[in-house]
């Protein structure tokens, strides 16, 4: 792990440097700004049961949806497209090394751009009237889940990007397994098949993936461990599979 | 074996994708501070050797030795053994010269005290100090080129694996490069791969012909242009009829004879070209012969060595024949003889470094 960090800063370095963070950034911060203020003209109609963070974490994947792929379509499968993954792979870096500091890199990324959104809910309280309740817990909540599925979200990404050389095909796949394992996930248990017993099982098992159950657990202040070791132990595997996946390409073909 | 001696052994390579055979058991050694020429037709194998060579792609069969250890056994050794510049130079295009430099020579494992030296040593031999601060993206094809060589020799290693370091570089570029390479020679093992032949023969020691995964040819310049040209060559430029010189030709001896003759010049010269067929040296009894004769004059005379571009043709074109008629015996270079160019019979032995 001794190139971690070289890897890790030149990633950043080409982040920073490249337009396209800013303009995925700055369209990331639109489309957040639109949709808290949406969501505070809500608010202003009818009164409502949840407090206005809640409700902003809820529609959280929205954003999920497109700037995972986004962030991570890129990292492989450019390296391998223009070639450079084989100067890199024939120094004495390995390739779990050059896997970790694509996903650190776009994890710090993504991370600091909800970061920036925590800056609405600043406003938001700054504005408010006197006798509004702040109540900051849901809001660390909130973000702390946004930072833990991110993990898994983020390396569902960097897997896609390890299978193919092509962004356009890494960028749907991402989108596809992140879109599957959010929409599939919770919605699986509402299939009319699995109200047999046979697929007991399989209802269990939707029920401790489902994310928006997740969000919801946290944002209302449940800290549940076993979310925290099934997004953790599941985005390890996947970057897993990734080395693998790239050793295999890259490595004997 | 002779691990002190060898840097590069090559010993039965075979790399099959699919159902094609990339490599098909080659074998060849380098000796330390040599620079190896790779020749060879597109889609002859030369960069799957190169790539196996690196580790970064695993052989079917066969061993590669870098420095007395197998490559495939570990390849992390190899790996701070050589520097590698890939075909086509694959290079991130938002960074500038000097950042990827600092760059690759952290990942390559350049202490810290000596890294700034090093950047600065590939930089000025590779004459990129005026462009350093520039955008990788926005250089011309040979600043990338040089770039990637630069990178290559960064951390100054032991064997250096250059695939066609010299593509789309401008005419002094290419000696710039070409002086750079042999300025290495003796300190570092240097592979390189090319198309343009007089390249390859002016910059290395040993050069490996390889056509359809097999070496064809190896050997010096002069051994190839033994094993695979078998005839010899004068140019003279003379005065008179093409009559009188072929009779002056037949006094020496019968199989000299007028290959190609030009026009004559203003002052009457013609440049023609006197073919033998093996390799026997007329020179001085042309020479000596001409000049006596008393309605020729000569101008000049000399012996015209075969191009290397002849070589590669006769090698590449013999093992073309040798797969048409399903000879293929397992190495190419201890094969039976068929044919040479011109369709004249080879008199010298197959090659057998």
């Amino acid at each position: 792990m001794r190139h971690f960090l070289t890897l890790l800063r030149n990633e950043i370095w080409r982040l920073l440097i490249s337009p396209s963070t800013y303009i995925a950034g700055f369209l990331f911060l639109l489309v957040m700004g639109f949709l808290f203020q949406w969501m505070l003209r809500v608010y202003t109609s009818d009164p409502q049961d949840e407090t206005p963070s809640v409700l902003f974490f809820r529609m959280f994947f929205i954003p999920v949806f497109f700037m995972v792929p986004l962030l991570t379509m890129r990292s492989l499968a450019e390296e391998r497209r223009s070639g450079t993954i084989e100067t890199l792979l024939t120094t004495p870096v390995t390739i779990a090394e050059i896997v970790l500091a694509k996903f650190s890199a776009s994890y710090l990324y993504y991370c600091s751009l909800w970061l920036i959104t925590a800056s609405f809910h600043i406003i938001f309280f700054a504005y408010a009237q006197r006798d509004t309740i702040i109540d900051p817990y849901p809001l660390i909540g909130g973000y702390a889940y946004i930072f833990l599925s991110g993990t898994l979200f983020l390396s569902l990404g960097i897997f896609a990007s390890s299978l193919t050389k092509s962004q356009l095909v890494a960028g749907i796949l991402g989108f596809s397994l992140v879109f599957g394992f959010i929409v599939i996930g919770s919605n699986v248990e509402d299939l009319s098949v699995l109200t047999s017993e046979q697929s007991l099982w399989l209802r269990q098992f939707s029920d401790h993936t489902d994310a928006l159950q997740h969000m919801g657990d946290f944002s209302a202040g449940i800290i549940d461990t076993r979310a925290i070791v099934l997004y953790l132990s599941a985005a390890l595997t996947f970057l897993f599979l990734s080395v693998l996946a790239i050793e295999y390409r890259d490595g004997t073909s | 074996m002779t691990t002190q001696k060898h840097t590069i052994e090559v010993e039965r390579l075979h790399k099959r994708f699919g159902k094609i055979d990339a490599v098909d058991g080659i074998s060849f050694k380098v000796e330390k501070g040599q620079i190896v020429g790779f020749l060879g037709p597109n889609g002859a194998g030369k960069s799957t050797t190169m790539r196996i060579l690196t580790g970064y792609n695993r052989a079917t069969s066969g061993v590669a030795k870098i420095c007395g250890v197998s490559v495939a056994a570990d390849p992390h050794f190899i790996k701070r053994r050589i520097g590698y510049m890939p075909e086509n130079n694959p290079l991130p295009l938002d960074l500038r010269v000097r950042e990827y430099l600092k760059y690759r020579a952290k990942v390559k494992e350049i202490p810290f005290t000596k890294r700034r030296r090093a950047i600065e040593q590939a930089l000025e031999s590779c004459d990129l100090l005026r462009a350093q601060d520039r955008i990788i993206g926005k250089l011309s094809k040979g600043f990338r080129q040089r770039v990637g060589i630069a990178d290559a020799i960064l951390a100054n290693p032991e064997v250096i694996i250059m695939d066609e370091p010299t593509i789309g570089l401008d005419p002094h570029q290419v000696i710039l490069i070409r002086d750079l390479i042999a300025s290495l020679r003796g300190r570092m093992t240097v592979i390189i791969s090319s198309h343009i032949l007089p390249e390859i023969e002016m910059t290395c020691d040993q050069i490996i012909i390889i056509n359809h995964g097999k070496i064809v040819g190896q050997g010096s310049p002069a051994q190839l242009r033994d094993t695979f040209i078998d005839h010899t060559t004068y140019q003279v430029e003379i005065a008179g009829t093409t009559k009188e010189l072929e009779a002056a030709l037949a006094t020496i001896a019968p199989e000299l004879q007028v290959e190609r003759i030009s026009d004559r010049d203003e002052d009457g010269f013609a440049t023609a070209e006197i073919q033998i067929k093996g390799k026997r040296d007329y020179g001085e009894r042309l020479f000596k012969t001409l000049a006596e004769h008393p309605h020729l004059r000569t101008r000049s005379l000399r012996s015209k060595k075969a191009p290397l571009e002849d070589v590669f043709l006769a090698a590449t074109r013999r093992s073309w024949e040798e797969v048409d008629e399903k000879l293929a015996p397992p190495l190419a270079s201890s094969s039976p003889k068929t044919s040479a160019p011109q369709g004249t019979k080879a008199a010298a032995p197959p090659p057998s470094q």
